[in-house]
């Protein structure tokens, strides 16, 4: 894991979110905050066939929770709902290749409680 | 004004990080070795309970700890019989809000606190005015984050009952006229209690509560060089003799019967249970190092070196750089740097060894009309310097390099 949290693979997720944006058609939605920070993250999603086809976010926040959602909406497309219901803190934690420390350990995982609930 | 270098050898944290740039001050200060010592000493030497043994190790406990009560009195201009010690200040201010809505306010009646305080001047009076059926009143700030006082004749009414506003903003280091506000507030009813949240302004200015005109005062020692755990609750023994305590059982009674219980005088009647014996002594010796220091000039050092952070953040950084707040400052500045999210600024400059706050500081209401949901805060004290907000400067050209 990196020590330097603000790594070039994280500030380039931040810089260019992969995913950003709204999805027409979407069959799923939710929304997270961190009142905490004002984080906001929603996301969108077309789901067939036990798979997210698609899937888009929006909101603001920090570095770690942008790049967070930008990471996380890559990584689920076309997996299955039963295989995502499985990730956690871990699983984020090795996606975005960092240690964090309780408070932002809230940031790096409001996507997956936004994910957790847009797959229910 | 102040010799830095020659204070930051009383704090031992110096010595661990020699290059530590510690601006958050208004969460909790850095404690001085005699404040340390002190408490140790305790444990050490007169480890017993107070108000109890009938021995020598007690009654030397029980003297330190009554004497730090008198020191306490002596340094807000109260009587040692006024002061209650609790575990901080949001214990203090929910002692006194429990007790003056249940014993001074009935159904309709109305509290009046204003938009920048902290949630512990705010949520227990939203939280009791929904219990008891009061009208919670909100005075507002104007765009300078100055409270705007000429609301205050039309907020108070025949139904106000109690008035609680902080003495510095915790967010923005206003500093309140609270001796004007007193005077509006005592002029249109002087039966209303006036309670003043002190928590960011003990720590930093001699005040006089007799003077103040105020009938309350919440304060930490945590905040002003003393031991964390020990809060303080002064108010005027007319209203403390009125009002019920928090805690019941061991040591705040005085004759205990089957049917009914009879309690001990104030001050101890609110302090049930073993206290925090250990800091509440360790308090006292914070205040004798305050002292000896010199309010005056303490206070002049905070004023200056929040008036040096704003005027050296203009100049190096611009408009990329947003200040909130008035012009004079307790001592704290909050701003946020281009549109970067104060968590990342916070984390980038701790590698740098400079500790800043960064979220909402409790003041979520103020936040909300601040059109920002977190803001960046230093918060100085005696031990900060000019080089510590040039230090800054550095950090956040570094966070500027690194964020683009």
């Amino acid at each position: 894991m990196e020590e330097n949290l603000y790594h070039d693979f994280l500030l380039f997720h931040w810089r260019n979110p992969q995913n950003y944006g709204r999805l027409k058609n979407a069959n799923k939605r939710a929304i997270s905050d961190n009142p905490f920070c004002g984080d906001v993250i929603e996301m969108e999603a077309e789901i067939k066939d036990d798979k997210i086809k698609k899937i888009r976010f929006s909101g603001k926040g920090c570095i770690i929770s942008i790049a967070s959602a930008s990471l996380l909406t890559e990584y689920v497309k076309n997996k299955k709902i039963s295989e995502l219901k499985k990730l956690d803190k871990d699983f984020i934690l090795k996606l975005l290749n960092i240690k964090l420390g309780p408070t932002r350990l809230k940031c790096a995982l409001l996507s997956l409680d936004v994910l957790k609930k847009l797959i229910q | 004004m102040i010799n830095v270098s020659k204070i930051k050898k009383d704090f031992p944290i110096f010595s661990f990080y020699p290059n530590l740039v510690y601006l958050d001050s208004a969460a909790t200060s850095l404690k001085p070795k005699v404040v340390i010592d002190k408490v140790s000493e305790y444990y050490q030497r007169y480890s017993a309970n107070i108000h109890r043994g009938i021995y020598q190790l007690s009654e030397k406990a029980t003297q330190e700890y009554e004497e730090s009560r008198e020191i306490v009195a002596r340094f807000i201009g109260g009587k040692s019989s006024e002061i209650v010690f609790t575990k901080n200040t949001t214990e203090s201010l929910n002692l006194v809000a429990i007790g003056l809505t249940e014993k001074f306010t009935k159904r309709g009646d109305e509290v009046l606190v204003s938009i920048m305080e902290h949630h512990s001047n705010f949520v227990p009076w939203q939280v009791l005015s929904k219990k008891k059926g009061l009208k919670l009143k909100i005075l507002d700030v104007d765009a300078n984050g100055n409270l705007k006082i000429s609301q205050l004749k039309r907020l108070i009414t025949r139904k106000t009952k109690i008035v609680s506003l902080s003495y510095v903003s915790n967010v923005l280091g206003t500093i309140n006229p609270i001796k004007e506000i007193g005077d509006i507030i005592k002029n249109k009813n002087k039966k209303i209690i006036f309670v003043i949240d002190g928590a960011q302004a003990v720590p930093h200015l001699k005040l006089n509560v007799k003077e103040l005109g105020i009938d309350f005062l919440a304060f930490s020692g945590h905040k002003m060089l003393g031991p964390t755990g020990v809060g303080v609750l002064w108010g005027k023994e007319e209203f403390l003799n009125e009002i019920s305590p928090l805690h019941y059982g061991g040591g705040m009674i005085e004759k205990v019967e089957i049917k009914n219980t009879t309690f001990q005088k104030t001050p101890w009647r609110f302090e049930g249970g073993t206290p925090d014996i250990a800091n509440v002594i360790g308090l006292k010796e914070a205040i004798l190092y305050l002292e000896k220091i010199g309010m005056d000039k303490i206070k002049s050092h905070g004023i200056e070196l929040a008036h040096i952070a704003e005027s050296r953040l203009k100049e190096e950084f611009g408009e990329k750089i947003k200040i909130f707040g008035s012009k004079e400052k307790m001592g704290i500045v909050s701003f946020n740097f281009k549109d970067y999210h104060p968590h990342d600024v916070s984390q980038i400059l701790d590698k740098e060894k400079i500790c800043i706050r960064a979220g909402h500081h409790c003041a979520m209401p103020l936040h909300h009309i601040l059109k920002t949901v977190a803001t960046c805060r230093i918060s100085f004290y005696l031990y900060n310097s000019k080089e510590d907000v040039e230090r800054l400067i550095e950090g956040l050209k570094k966070v500027e390099k690194i964020l683009g």
